[in-house]
């Protein structure tokens, strides 16, 4: 029964590595810009969360009406400034300005945040509690709760994407930019809105890792960025459903390999990523199987 | 420069000593022609005489080294693609371009997203061709060629455009598609649209054309009405044959041969 809790817990927590990777692949599937950057965006909002519970004391779980926001914007611009700047010399410059901007971020935040570990308490009898089915099987409901939200989130995305005005738009740019511009679509402005949507994601992945857990200036890379390029290798790039699968098998990998011997969790995750690459490198879910 | 004779007042589209580079190759040479509203202007010539590099310069989607764009009045050398686009310059692109993932309705209204006000609408496209409404929840990638073409020549028509760039209809479609194709032009001209295009296909564009300018390497080899010039001409400044070309016919007053250089042929 022991396995079956392990199982069901990775599969929870697969619930936020999608989290994590559905802002890593729309920006890849849209602008192929693979973000550097991403784990360590998703700690700016994990700390912009800490500041705005500080300062306005509304309730954790009620903090993403501030910092989602604040995110999609600091996507938007700073997808029209430095990344569209990169994108214009070329798809390899992406890489090396992300990566720059990650480091940028880690060090400014040891610099001006300090290094020590922060998280954020829900503080919610509920959400802090768990439920349990028979003896063995405990499952918290925090846990449910990010699952729940990544889901809604892959949702909402798919029918943005797919019945939007704006969802059409990034579709086709993502299709052919220089057809799109023929069509008097400004693509720059496009992209702009899919970054935004991305780093928006990318917040609510933060808040909810430190809900989960604790995280400290470097947690973006060593963690974040890890998981979500497992999830989405694991799951197929450009599929969000794919995102999903990937970050639940990545979770469930990892229980096992905990199972078996707790130094093993890591590890179990990633022999099950180069598996996929070996084997399956389109991913689980290949791309164009959702519409 | 000269007022060209009986083509109306104003010309719509105005491209004048358009040079333009790929890298180290200059693709057009001082390129010039003036397009009057409601006209169908055909540009000819072989492979890598330039044609499109002229045509995706119009549109914006390359930057000359030299010369300027006016459309309507209107210097639009610096101006970007998709505000010309939006200012009515709408382009066919050289290979359909559809984007390929979204279904014929969805790229339709792409289309349609920054049209101008005008005749056609994603219904009149529907008319123009019967069979696309049933089909109109299919992806791209399932039509044939022809049906691309028409989807593409679709969502250029819902922008309102008062210029049509054609690039290359023909390319890669049975001959027989192509003349269905054609067959169409009166209908969409006669919702008052001009009408710049770019064949490989010199039968074709001489069928359809009411003013006609070759290319040959970068440089204006003819330039004229189809009725004022000869096939013998036509072939000439096609493959840059030197003395092949009987002398300039009637009053035309262009000069018909610049550039010498006769000994090399179109690649």
């Amino acid at each position: 029964m022991a396995w079956v809790n392990d199982i069901i817990q990775g599969i929870l927590i697969g619930g936020l590595y999608a989290l994590f990777a559905c802002g890593l692949s729309l920006m890849f599937g849209v602008m192929k810009v693979v973000n550097l950057a991403h784990g360590d965006l998703a700690i700016i909002g994990g700390y912009i969360a800490v500041g705005v519970i500080t300062i306005t004391h509304i309730p954790v779980l009620w903090s993403f009406l501030i910092v989602v926001p604040l995110m999609a914007l600091l996507g938007y611009v700073l997808q029209r400034t430095v990344i569209q700047a990169s994108l214009d010399r070329s798809i390899l410059t992406t890489l090396l300005v992300t990566f720059g901007l990650s480091v940028v971020i880690e060090n400014g935040l040891l610099q001006f945040v300090n290094a020590d570990s922060h998280s954020l308490g829900v503080g919610n009898a509920i959400i802090t509690s768990s439920f349990s089915i028979g003896s063995q099987i405990i499952i918290p409901y925090l846990l449910l709760l990010i699952f729940a939200v990544a889901v809604v989130v892959l949702l909402g995305l798919q029918y943005f994407l797919s019945a939007s005005r704006y969802g059409r738009l990034i579709r086709a740019v993502a299709d052919d930019k220089e057809a799109a511009q023929l069509s008097g679509v400004d693509y720059r402005h496009v992209f702009g809105i899919a970054a935004a949507i991305a780093f928006g994601t990318v917040a609510l992945a933060g808040i909810a890792y430190g809900m989960y857990s604790q995280f400290s200036p470097t947690t973006g890379t060593d963690t974040i960025l890890l998981f979500a390029f497992a999830a989405v290798v694991i799951g197929g790039l450009g599929s969000l459903w794919g995102t999903l699968l990937g970050g639940v098998v990545l979770g469930v990998a990892q229980a096992i390999g905990a199972q078996i011997n707790s130094s093993d969790q890591l590890l179990a995750g990633y022999i099950v990523f180069l598996a996929v690459l070996v084997f399956r490198p389109q991913g689980l879910v290949a791309r164009g199987a959702q519409s | 420069m000269s007022e060209p004779n009986g083509r109306g007042d104003r010309a719509l589209l105005e491209v004048r000593d358009l040079t333009v580079h790929h890298g180290q190759l200059r693709a057009l040479d001082h390129v010039s022609l003036q397009v009057y509203p409601g006209e169908v202007y055909a540009i000819i010539g072989a492979n890598g005489a330039g044609k499109s590099t002229l045509l995706r310069t119009i549109a914006g989607l390359h930057h000359p080294t030299e010369g300027s764009i006016t459309y309507d009045g209107k210097d639009v050398t610096r101006v970007r693609p998709e505000r010309r686009a939006t200012g009515g310059i709408a382009m066919v692109p050289e290979g359909r371009r559809l984007f390929g993932s979204l279904t014929v309705e969805e790229n339709l209204q792409v289309g349609a997203t920054h049209a101008r006000k005008g005749p056609w609408t994603i219904e009149r496209v529907y008319e123009l061709f019967g069979w696309m409404k049933e089909r109109r929840n299919q992806r791209t990638a399932q039509l044939s060629g022809g049906e691309q073409q028409s989807v593409a020549i679709g969502r250029a028509l819902v922008a309102n455009p008062r210029v049509l760039l054609l690039d290359e209809l023909s390319l890669g479609l049975a001959p027989v598609v192509v003349q269905r194709i054609y067959a169409m032009l009166p209908e969409i001209l006669a919702a008052g649209l001009t009408v710049l295009l770019v064949e490989q296909d010199v039968s074709q564009a001489l069928r359809v054309a009411t003013h006609l300018q070759c290319l040959l390497e970068g440089h204006t080899t003819l330039e004229g009405r189809p009725s004022d010039v000869t096939p013998a001409q036509v072939e000439a400044a096609y493959f840059g044959l030197a003395g092949a070309a009987a002398g300039p016919p009637g009053e035309e007053s262009e000069p018909l041969w610049r550039g010498s250089t006769t000994s090399s042929r179109g690649s």
